[in-house]
């Protein structure tokens, strides 16, 4: 070929490649605006997607898997609130290959966690737990996982409590799960508790997103320790000058607190109305917060 | 160039005319070997014209070079240097390709269809009207002798029948030049015959034709001319019958002596088989040696020319080629 | 250009004479018998099952032959010979291709469009209706050829310089890319090096993006597909055959056959 012809060539190619670059970017603005509810129809049932994957089930797992970290990624990232499809994926995944130790991990999190951040399905993120004990009845951190669950979104510490001490039996378990076992049966939730969980959460997970979780709740259980120091000092106020304090600026001025207190975010602790401690409106730890019942 | 001088009259091109086939230089390399890095010459700078009107053997034992001249010239390889040109146009042009027709060494069809219309594929590349392709068609299929077969899908043919099939659809278009790779390759002796006479035909009809082969006498009864071509290089270019080292080298008498015959000098000299003698002498020693035989009570049988197999001329070309390689490699040193 | 449509032309002839072709379209029917059947579990999803499962064989039997006739259209003629005798005619070489590709893919839309009617035939036996949504699946059906076509160009062109072998895997390797696209564009930051990341979004606009003819959830739930889409698409398919056909023809004609 003449060397006119292949700088035509050349030529051609790079302006037709710039081309499908940018169709690629308009088809992909229409795309985002079908594609939004219906990933993935047909293969939500776990069992057709097992008979379908022949001898390549664990391949067609460690896939899903990745579709799932990509999804969650996704949904994470679009602010989206539906997390209606990480269970099936979930589901079809733990079946494909009962034996992939972080779907457990991942969903035991992000099924139990309260929306925006999981689906608020504790009761499936047991019943994932509990197919991944049956496949695989050694590996004590689903044990662990399990605690979890039960202790922080489902609060039944009974059977939290049977859990950690199921899960302690192994030798090859964590030290401290049958203390702590013996704790929650003897005390249920309690902050000391609830923080070293999550401190070790932090402290051993390899996977980020769980990582920042784990961060997350330690940040609002110091929050909340935080809110009830400044309680008792708005009680303290109260003894003091007859009212509750309203405004946070308030119990500086009678120096009871030395600066405005901030929590773990940087917001301030704002008082509401009746002169209670609460997180500032706009702090993102504002999502998982449960306000405490009025205890007095 | 011309490594031996094989003819006893070195020929210039003499004819001012345009050949229908140019070849200059004409070289290719193979790439081979680990990773493709050494090149194996394949063909060395062919130079060679074929007249027009005249039919032309390219001979030479396998693997010379003659297929890959006959590539070269069709463009399905490319040169490595060197050019060509047929009917005056070089080959690069592809409208050239309608005055040229070409029959592959063994070739081989599209096994799904009939032979009707294989031809018929083939020919519609050369813009005839419908009616005109078709009666082409049939009259290609009868002058091959498939007219009976033509309904016969080609994945039920012989060897012999796909040779023919090749042939027609390299005609079909009444091209002016026309290469054969290996024509009567995988023949019977009937088969042969027939390409043959079609040949001929051609030439009578004052086409060219550029054939290979490596089958002497089918080269001597068609060709005006012949080209020799051992281990890629061209040995030279002449009439048949001058090629040096084919000479006769002279008569064989076959006879029988009944028993009691007179037994001589002559009978010592020949082989015997049974009854039956066979004894070689001179051209000009033939007529006295048949004289003496007759007296002697031989019936004669027949009288034909010795001459040496194409093999054993190939294998002498060859030699004399790696000789002179030698020498060269001496004389570089 | 009728040069190049004879060669269409007989390329057709050869896949409708080539006897596996219809046992694969039989296989397809016999898929669609089967949705009908498995639809009928649960009632209300017998729509969306016929389409989905349908549309998938369709999917799946188009792509094998795309893959592996697309792969022998040209390695077959050069094994064979049968191209040698073709080449000595007045034929350019990218006729050639151009003629190959137009006949395989003329045969994967008689197919599809075969398969198709069966489709449409297990839709109607079971809601005893055509409605207008329905015309979703015929867009689907589309894309799957357009995606097909796609595939046919990609296997031409690994075929014009290598193996039959590893011009299907390199096909299919592409094709599997091709899926993946999505992933690719969305890793996370924190998962993946940003290098490694930045490069990955840079090819996953380049790489012949299959994700964008799937529209099988739109199809199965009777939803209209966008005109725009169907021009994008097609443009996109049209751009891209001939960005690869191009580059096959001239590789090609470079060729040396052996």
């Amino acid at each position: 070929m003449s060397l006119k012809s292949y700088i035509a060539l050349f030529l051609f190619v790079l302006l037709g490649f710039a081309g499908v670059w940018r169709l690629q970017k308009c088809i992909d603005a229409q795309q985002s605006a079908v594609a939004n509810e219906d990933d993935q129809v047909m293969l939500r049932s776990s069992k057709l997607v097992k008979g379908l994957s022949l001898e390549y089930a664990p391949l067609v797992a460690d896939i899903y898997w990745t579709r799932v970290v990509q999804y969650f990624g996704n949904k994470q990232a679009g602010k989206q609130l539906d997390l209606r499809l990480l269970w099936p994926l979930l589901d079809v995944t733990s079946v494909l290959d009962p034996h992939l130790m972080p779907v457990y991990d991942f969903g035991s999190t992000f099924l139990s966690d309260a929306p925006p951040r999981g689906a608020g399905r504790p009761d499936l993120a047991v019943e994932l737990i509990e197919r991944g004990l049956r496949a695989n009845p050694d590996e004590w951190r689903l044990y662990y996982d399990l605690g979890f669950v039960y202790y922080f979104d489902m609060k039944d510490y009974a059977k939290a409590s049977e859990a950690l001490y199921e899960g302690s039996k192994n030798p090859k378990a964590l030290i401290w799960m049958k203390t702590m076992a013996a704790k929650i049966a003897a005390e249920g939730n309690s902050p000391e508790t609830s923080n070293f969980l999550w401190q070790d959460v932090y402290n051993t997970t390899k996977d980020a997103l769980v990582k920042q979780n784990a961060l997350r709740h330690l940040q609002l259980l110091r929050a909340e320790e935080d809110l009830k120091q400044i309680d008792a000092l708005a009680d303290e106020y109260q003894k003091r000058f007859g009212r509750r304090p309203v405004r946070m600026r308030e119990l500086v001025q009678s120096g009871l607190l030395r600066g405005e207190p901030v929590d773990g975010l940087g917001y301030p602790y704002i008082l509401s109305e009746d002169g209670k401690a609460e997180l500032n409106l706009k702090t993102p730890l504002r999502d998982k917060w449960i306000k405490a019942p009025a205890s007095k | 160039m011309a490594g031996i001088d094989l003819f006893g009259v070195y020929r210039k091109n003499e004819s001012m005319a345009e050949p229908a086939i140019d070849i200059e230089n004409l070289t290719k390399d193979y790439p081979h070997g680990f990773l493709q890095l050494r090149k194996r010459r394949s063909l060395e700078s062919l130079t060679m014209q074929v007249q027009v009107g005249e039919v032309f053997g390219f001979l030479g034992p396998n693997g010379a070079g003659k297929s890959t001249t006959i590539k070269l010239l069709m463009r399905l390889i490319f040169p490595t240097a060197g050019s060509a040109r047929i009917l005056g146009k070089p080959i690069s042009d592809i409208e050239m390709h309608r005055d040229i027709g070409y029959l592959p060494e063994q070739p081989y069809f599209y096994d799904y269809l009939t032979a009707a219309e294989v031809l018929d594929y083939f020919a519609r590349f050369h813009d005839f009207a419908a009616a005109e392709r078709r009666e082409r068609v049939q009259r290609m299929l009868k002058k091959v002798g498939l007219e009976s077969a033509g309904r016969i899908q080609l994945r039920k043919y012989s060897k012999g029948m796909l040779q023919r099939v090749g042939l027609a659809q390299a005609i079909l278009h009444d091209p002016a030049v026309v290469v054969l790779d290996e024509p009567m390759s995988g023949l019977d002796p009937v088969g042969r015959r027939e390409v043959r006479d079609i040949i001929l035909e051609l030439k009578k009809q004052g086409k060219t034709v550029l054939f290979s082969t490596h089958i002497l006498s089918d080269a001597e009864m068609l060709c005006d001319r012949v080209g020799v071509i051992v281990g890629g290089k061209l040995q030279g270019v002449g009439a048949p019958s001058e090629l040096v080292g084919l000479k006769a080298q002279g008569m064989e008498i076959l006879f029988e002596l009944p028993a009691g015959g007179e037994s001589g000098d002559l009978l010592a000299q020949a082989t015997r088989t049974g009854d039956r003698y066979r004894l070689q002498v001179e051209e000009s020693g033939l007529y006295a040696a048949m004289q003496r035989l007759q007296a002697a009570g031989a019936k004669i049988l027949s009288v034909a020319q010795v001459k040496p197999s194409l093999e054993e001329y190939f294998m002498h070309l060859m030699a004399a080629d790696r000789a002179q390689a030698a020498a060269v490699e001496v004389r570089a040193k | 250009m009728t040069r190049v449509g004879t060669v269409a032309l007989n390329t057709f002839r050869e896949a409708v004479r080539d006897r596996v072709l219809y046992n694969l379209v039989f296989f397809a029917l016999v898929m669609m018998a089967a949705a009908i059947l498995v639809g009928q579990i649960s009632v209300n999803i017998e729509q969306i099952v016929i389409v989905t499962l349908g549309l998938s064989a369709i999917s799946i039997i188009g792509l094998l032959i795309s893959l592996f006739i697309g792969v022998g259209l040209v390695s077959k003629e050069i094994d064979k010979r049968t191209l040698y005798a073709l080449l000595a005619k007045p034929l350019r070489r990218w006729e050639f291709i151009l003629g190959k590709f137009a006949g395989l893919s003329l045969t994967l839309a008689v197919n599809t469009v075969a398969m198709s009617a069966g489709l449409f035939l297990a839709l109607f036996y079971v809601k005893h209706s055509i409605e207008r949504a329905d015309t979703a699946v015929l867009v689907a059906v589309y894309f799957i050829l357009l995606k097909l076509a796609l595939v046919v160009a990609l296997a031409m062109l690994f075929s014009c310089f290598t193996t039959p072998l590893l011009a299907i895997l390199f096909t299919a390797g592409l094709y599997i890319a091709g899926l993946f696209v999505h992933e690719m564009r969305n890793m996370q930051p924190n998962t993946i090096d940003p290098a490694l990341g930045g490069f990955l979004r840079g090819i996953s606009y380049v790489l012949p993006n299959f994700e964008n003819f799937d529209v099988m959830g739109a199809a199965a739930h009777g939803r209209v597909i966008s005109g725009m889409l169907i021009a994008q698409n097609t443009v996109y398919a049209a751009l891209y055959c001939a960005i690869v056909l191009a580059v096959a023809m001239a590789i090609f004609s470079q060729r040396n056959l052996k």
